[in-house]
C-alpha cells in the first residue's frame, strides 16, 4: 500500500439557503483523510453534519445545500472539480452508500436480486449471470441464511437485519473503493444489531474497502472503526484512533459524549413496604391484540397474560426487540387499544378496558408520552396553546393564571419560557420531547408512560432527559412505566424490569440485578448484546449460536 | 400635550401584515383582481353604460368602440354591461356553492375520520352513491323539477360538489388522524368537535384551500354549461359561462363579444388560484 490516502478532503464547506433566503454553513472548514482500507467513523448528534459529510464524498448534496468551497478527492478523482454526469458514473462502482433504512431503499415490487445487480447493469460492469454469481458470493460473505435463494424474494420477505445486508451486498456489488454507510444499524434491535455489524466489519476486511461509517451511537463506532472523528455543528472537534478517542479524550465534546454512555444507575426514591400499599399500577392477565374480534378475541394477538404491580414512586421498565409487544402493553394500560381481556387497576381501581368509558379523572391521573416527539406535536399549534390544553381541559385555568402555569412548567423541564410562543418546528428534537413531558405534567399526573422517549434522541440529550425524568420524580413523586429497547437506558432509570418476548413476560426482575441474575435465556441474549464502549468487544463475545438462531426467528 | 396620559399602548390595526403574516406579491395581485371583481359584483347594477337585455346598436358582434367599450353580442346588446352585470351571477353564485360545498364536505369528512367505524362506512357508500349521478344531469333534474333561481343554483352546485370535498377532506383528515398528537388528544378524553376544530382542521387547511380554487373553476364552468341548457340564470340576464356560450359563433369573426368575457372569466378563476397558492406560509404550509 501506498502513503497517499484513497480520500482526501479539505477545507471542506457545505452551504444551505433557509426558507427564508438565509444563508447558513452547515460544514464549516472540515479535512479529513481515508487510507485504503480504513474504516473512519463520523460520530456526532444530530445536526452535526455527518451525513451531509458522507454524501459530499459522492459529490451529492441534500436539496437546497451546495459544496461551497474546498476539495474532495476520492482516488484520482476530484469529486468537487467534476460535473454531475461524471460524478453519476462514480456512484456505485467507485464509491457507494448504504442508507440508514434498507426499507425505503429496496423498491417493493422488485425483487431483491434485480436490485442487488442494477449498478453493475447502470455501469455496464459485468454480464448479468456474473453479476448475479458475485451478489450470491456477497450474500454468503454477508452470512444471509439461503444465500442461493435469498435474491428471489421481495423485500418484504425478510427480516430488518437481512434487508440492511442485502442492501449492503447492493453496495458492494460494483466493488467500490470506498463504501459510506449511513446509520445502517441505529433501526436495528441490539440483538440483530450485532450479526449485522459483524457481517459488515468481515466483508469490508476480507475486500481490504475503505469505509465511512456514520453513526450517533460511540459503542457502535468502537467495534467498527479503525479512527473516529467527533463532529458538532459542522467542525471536527476532534479525530484520532478509535482507541485514542475512547481511552483519551481531549475535548470537552468527546468527553461529555463518553460520559453520556455510562448513565448514573438509578437510586429508587424512598423506601416502600408493598405489603401496606395499593400499587398506583396494577395489571392482571392483560391480553391485547389487533385485527377484527372472533369469539371475543381478536385476530391477532399481541400480548398475553402480562402481570405486574407498580408501586408508587417506584418505576417499571418494559425492554424487549421490536414486535415483542411492550408498546402495546403501553398502549392497552392506557385504554388507547382496549385490552380483550384482563384487569387494569389504577390505585386500587378497576380501569375500564376502553378509553371512552374512563373518566376524566381516571385519565388525567396517568399520562403516556410517546417516543417521536415531532409526531406527538400538533404542529399548527404553539408550545404555550400544547401545554395549556391540558391545564384548560382538566382544571379550568383561563387567561393569566394558565399563561404563569405554562411558564412553571417549562421552567420545571429546563426550557425558558419564551419558548411558549414558537411552533414545535421551530424546536431541536431534545426540546420537543422536553414539552412533551411539560404536557403530559400539565395535567398533574401520578403514572407517567413513557414509550420509548429516549430512543429516538442522541446520546446527550436523551442522558439529560432521563436526568430530568429522575429530577421530577424526586420534586413530585411520579411512577413511571418506562418502555425501551435499550437495556442500559431501562438501568439508568427503573427500579423493577420486565422482559417481554413474543407478547409475553419472561422475566421480571429488579434492575440491579438484571446483568448478573437474569435466567431466561433471551434477557441472557439481551444482555451480552449491549454495545459496549470496548473495541475488543465484538470480536471477544461468545454468544451461543443455537440461542442466536432460536430467537432471531429467522 | 393631547396624547392620553398612561397609556403607552400603541393601537395596531389587525392587518395581516401586523399579525404576522406577509402576502407574496403574485398573492397580493390575485387578492387585488378578486376584490375588484367583488367590489363589480356588487355595483355593477349602477355602473353599467347601458341597460342590460336592451339591444342598442344595428350591428351585431361589432368591434370595440368608443360607445361599446367591448363591443356587441349577437343580438347588439352591449358586452361591456353585460359583464359588469355577469359578475354578479358568477362571482356571487360561484363562491356561495363553493363556500357551502367545501365548509359540508370538509366538517363531515373530518367527522367521519375521527369517528369513524360504522358511521364512516355510511357516510362514504352514501355520499359514492350520490357522486355517481352525472353531475350536469343531477342539475338539470333539480333544476327542472324545482325551478331556477338564485339559491336553487347555489344549492344545487352546493350538492354536486360537495362529495368530492368530503372525500378529499376525509383522506386528509384520516392521515392526521393516525399521528401521535391525535392519540394524545384522545388520551387525554377529548371530545370530537375539539379533535376536529383544534387538532385536525389547522392541519389540513393548506390543501382543503388549494381544493377550494380548484372546485370554484368547476363550478364556474358547471354554471355556464347549465345557462347553455337554458337552467342556469334566466335571460336576459347571463353569467360569464353564459356569455362565451351564446356568442360562440362570433369567434369565427373574431368578436370581442367572446373574447372579453373570457378574459373575466380567465381572470376571475386565475387569480382565485393565484391568491391561494400564496396564501402566507403560515396558513398554507403549517403541517410540513
Amino acid at each position: 500500500m501506498t502513503d497517499t490516502p484513497l480520500v482526501s478532503v479539505r477545507d471542506l464547506r457545505i452551504g444551505a439557503v433557509t426558507d427564508s433566503g438565509r444563508n447558513v454553513e452547515i460544514i464549516r472548514g472540515v479535512d479529513f483523510d481515508i487510507a485504503p482500507g480504513e474504516m473512519l467513523a463520523l460520530i456526532g448528534e444530530s445536526g452535526s453534519g455527518k451525513t451531509t459529510i458522507a454524501l459530499s464524498l459522492m459529490g451529492h448534496t441534500r436539496r437546497g445545500c451546495g459544496i461551497k468551497g474546498g476539495t474532495i478527492r476520492v482516488g484520482d478523482h476530484d469529486i468537487t472539480g467534476m460535473s454531475e454526469r461524471k460524478r453519476a458514473r462514480l456512484r456505485g462502482s467507485d464509491v457507494s452508500y448504504v442508507p440508514q433504512s434498507a426499507a425505503a431503499a429496496f423498491n417493493p415490487s422488485k425483487r431483491i436480486m434485480d436490485q442487488v445487480v442494477e449498478a453493475t447493469r447502470i455501469h455496464d460492469l459485468m454480464p448479468l449471470e456474473k453479476a448475479r454469481d458475485h451478489a450470491r458470493d456477497l450474500f454468503r460473505a454477508l452470512a444471509l441464511p439461503d444465500p442461493d435463494t435469498i435474491g428471489e424474494r421481495y423485500p418484504h420477505q425478510v427480516s430488518g437485519g437481512q434487508l440492511q445486508r442485502l442492501s449492503a451486498a447492493m453496495a458492494l456489488i460494483g466493488d467500490p473503493q470506498l463504501v459510506i454507510f449511513d446509520e445502517p444499524t441505529t433501526a436495528l434491535d441490539v440483538t440483530t444489531q450485532i450479526e449485522v455489524l459483524r457481517a459488515f466489519k468481515r466483508v469490508m476486511e476480507d475486500g481490504g474497502m475503505a469505509g465511512v461509517y456514520v453513526s450517533h451511537d460511540l459503542a457502535v463506532v468502537a467495534q467498527i472503526a479503525d479512527r473516529i472523528v467527533v463532529l458538532k455543528n459542522g467542525e471536527i472537534q476532534e479525530q484520532g484512533t478509535t482507541e485514542q478517542i475512547l481511552h483519551a479524550p481531549e475535548h470537552a465534546y468527546t468527553k461529555e459524549l463518553i460520559a453520556a454512555f455510562d448513565p448514573v444507575p438509578h437510586e429508587p426514591v424512598g423506601q416502600v413496604e408493598p405489603e401496606k400499599e395499593t400499587p398506583i399500577l396494577e395489571v392482571r392477565n392483560l391480553c391485547a391484540g389487533y385485527g377484527p374480534m372472533k369469539d371475543g378475541e381478536p385476530l391477532i394477538k399481541v400480548m398475553r397474560d402480562v402481570n405486574f404491580e407498580l408501586y408508587r414512586g417506584r418505576n417499571l421498565g418494559v425492554i424487549g426487540e421490536s414486535g415483542s409487544g411492550k408498546s402495546t402493553l403501553a398502549r392497552a394500560v392506557a385504554g388507547i387499544l382496549p385490552a380483550y381481556r384482563g384487569e387494569v387497576l389504577l390505585d386500587g381501581k378497576t380501569l375500564s378496558p376502553s378509553l371512552s368509558q374512563r373518566s376524566k379523572q381516571e385519565l388525567q391521573r396517568a399520562q403516556i408520552v410517546f417516543q417521536l416527539a415531532d409526531t406527538a406535536l400538533n404542529p399548527a399549534h404553539s408550545v404555550g396553546a400544547i401545554i395549556a390544553r391540558p391545564l384548560k381541559f382538566y382544571k379550568g385555568l383561563r387567561g393569566a393564571a394558565c399563561e404563569k402555569r405554562v411558564i412553571e412548567l417549562l421552567n420545571m423541564v429546563h426550557l425558558p419560557p419564551a419558548l411558549r410562543h414558537r411552533l414545535p418546528s421551530e424546536l431541536s428534537g431534545g426540546q420537543k420531547q422536553r414539552v412533551n413531558l411539560a404536557r403530559a405534567l400539565a395535567a398533574e399526573p401520578e403514572l407517567i408512560l413513557c414509550d420509548e422517549i429516549t430512543s429516538a434522541l442522541d446520546t446527550v440529550v436523551a442522558a439529560a432527559i432521563l436526568d430530568l425524568l429522575k429530577e421530577l420524580q424526586q420534586e413530585l413523586g411520579l411512577s413511571y412505566m418506562f418502555i425501551s429497547h435499550d437495556l442500559s437506558t431501562v438501568e439508568a432509570i427503573c427500579d423493577d424490569v420486565l422482559v417481554m418476548y413474543k407478547g409475553e413476560v419472561v422475566e421480571a426482575l429488579p434492575a440491579a440485578r438484571m446483568s448478573d441474575e437474569a435466567t431466561h435465556a433471551y434477557s441472557r441474549l439481551l444482555v451480552s448484546s449491549v454495545p459496549q464502549l470496548d473495541t475488543g468487544w465484538l470480536e471477544g463475545l461468545e454468544q451461543d449460536p443455537e440461542l442466536l438462531a432460536a430467537f432471531s426467528g429467522r | 400635550m393631547t396624547t392620553t396620559n398612561g397609556s403607552s399602548r400603541k393601537f395596531r390595526l389587525p392587518t395581516p401584515g401586523n399579525m404576522g403574516y406577509s402576502f407574496s406579491w403574485v398573492g397580493r395581485i390575485g387578492a387585488a383582481i378578486i376584490v375588484f371583481w367583488a367590489v363589480v359584483a356588487l355595483i355593477g347594477n349602477w355602473i353599467t353604460p347601458y341597460p342590460v337585455g336592451e339591444i342598442v346598436d344595428w350591428d351585431y358582434f361589432s368591434g370595440v368602440s368608443a360607445a361599446h367599450w367591448m363591443g356587441t353580442d349577437y343580438l347588439g346588446r352591449d358586452i361591456f354591461s353585460r359583464v359588469l352585470m355577469g359578475a354578479r351571477y358568477t362571482v356571487g353564485i360561484a363562491l356561495a356553492s363553493v363556500t357551502l360545498a367545501c365548509s359540508i364536505g370538509v366538517i363531515l369528512g373530518m367527522i367521519a375520520a375521527v369517528i369513524g367505524g360504522w358511521f364512516d362506512t355510511l357516510l362514504s357508500r352514501l355520499l359514492d352513491a350520490f357522486n355517481g349521478i352525472p353531475s350536469l344531469l343531477f342539475g338539470l333534474v333539480v333544476v327542472a323539477a324545482v325551478g331556477s333561481s338564485i339559491p336553487v343554483l347555489i344549492l344545487t352546485l352546493a350538492a354536486i360538489y360537495m362529495p368530492g370535498s368530503y372525500r378529499f377532506a376525509r383522506a386528509l383528515a384520516v392521515n392526521i388522524n393516525t399521528m401521535d398528537f391525535v392519540t394524545v388528544a384522545r388520551a387525554r378524553g377529548e371530545g370530537t368537535p375539539y379533535m376536529i376544530a383544534r387538532e385536525i382542521f389547522p392541519n389540513i387547511l393548506g390543501p382543503v384551500l388549494a381544493d377550494l380554487g380548484l372546485r370554484f373553476v368547476f363550478i364556474v364552468l358547471v354554471l355556464s354549461g347549465l345557462s347553455f341548457l337554458g337552467l342556469g340564470v334566466q335571460p336576459p340576464y347571463a353569467d360569464w359561462g353564459a356569455l362565451v356560450r351564446e356568442n360562440i359563433e362570433g369567434l369565427s369573426l373574431g368578436a370581442p363579444a367572446v373574447i372579453f368575457p373570457c378574459i373575466a372569466i380567465a381572470s376571475l378563476t386565475i387569480s382565485v388560484n393565484m391568491f391561494i397558492d400564496n396564501l402566507p406560509t403560515k396558513i398554507r404550509d403549517r403541517a410540513d
